[in-house]
């Protein structure tokens, strides 16, 4: 189970979160899902975060904005795939946040640690169960040029 | 009136892999009621015990949130698009 991404697109999310740091960076993450139980990321769509505060650890992406993303991928011919966002001078771990606030099982949530506005790490992973049983699973980031 | 109803991937394993369905309503609680009605596992998934939809749960017609609007009685019409999108947030 793998998340691929081509590095142009990699490169861009991770980018995202140094220009937003010290706050985090969020956004979609669109493509398809494959036969092997992964994803596919043929774009990715930056989103403002909309928390009025606490933008130093907790994000929030409108769901307004998850409808008009989701519309025009289906539309497309893809889907929603998952999500990104940025973990300015901490850990690209999911928090024990980042999993109450995920719902989106079968998705990518991809994290970014941005150190003193660098991007260092970029970590992947799927949400799987049910609403009362969810976790995260590690899963491999490919990066195609 | 046949009624476009779009539903998230999270949800997809309780409609048959579909990412549309088609339901019969006047309003957004009709067209969630035929919603699970037609998918009963979708129910728990969208639903707390009090019958109220799950606060992580988002409800939109077209480009509008039913919070703002009428909530279940926000009445829908053919062409509209329900969309129910789980929130998305998260941080360190």
């Amino acid at each position: 189970m793998a998340l691929k991404i081509p590095c142009a697109l990699l490169d861009q999310l991770r980018q995202h979160g140094e220009e937003t740091y010290p706050h985090e960076c969020c956004g979609v993450l669109v493509g398809q899902f494959d036969d092997s139980g992964g994803r596919i990321v043929v774009s990715i769509t930056r989103c403002g975060n909309t928390r009025t505060e606490s933008l130093k650890n907790r994000y929030h992406i409108s769901p307004s904005d998850v409808v008009r993303i989701q519309r025009e991928a289906l539309a497309a011919g893809h889907d929603v795939v998952g999500f990104y966002h940025s973990h300015p001078d901490h850990p690209a771990e999911w928090s024990a946040t980042d999993l109450t606030e995920a719902h989106w099982t079968d998705c990518s949530y991809v994290i970014t640690s941005v150190e003193g506005g660098h991007a260092v790490l970029t970590n992947s992973f799927v949400l799987q169960g049910q609403e009362e049983v969810k976790h995260f699973k590690n899963e491999s980031i490919e990066c195609e040029r | 009136m046949p009624i476009k109803v779009l539903i998230p991937t999270p949800l997809r394993p309780y409609t048959e892999k579909q990412a549309v369905v088609e339901v019969n309503a006047h309003t957004v609680g009709e067209a969630l009621s035929d919603l699970v009605g037609q998918h009963p596992d979708l129910r728990k998934h969208l639903f707390s015990e009090d019958g109220k939809l799950r606060s992580f749960v988002n409800v939109y017609v077209n480009d509008e949130d039913i919070r703002y609007l009428e909530k279940e009685t926000t009445p829908v019409k053919e062409a509209d698009t329900v969309t129910i999108v789980p929130s998305v947030a998260g941080g360190r």
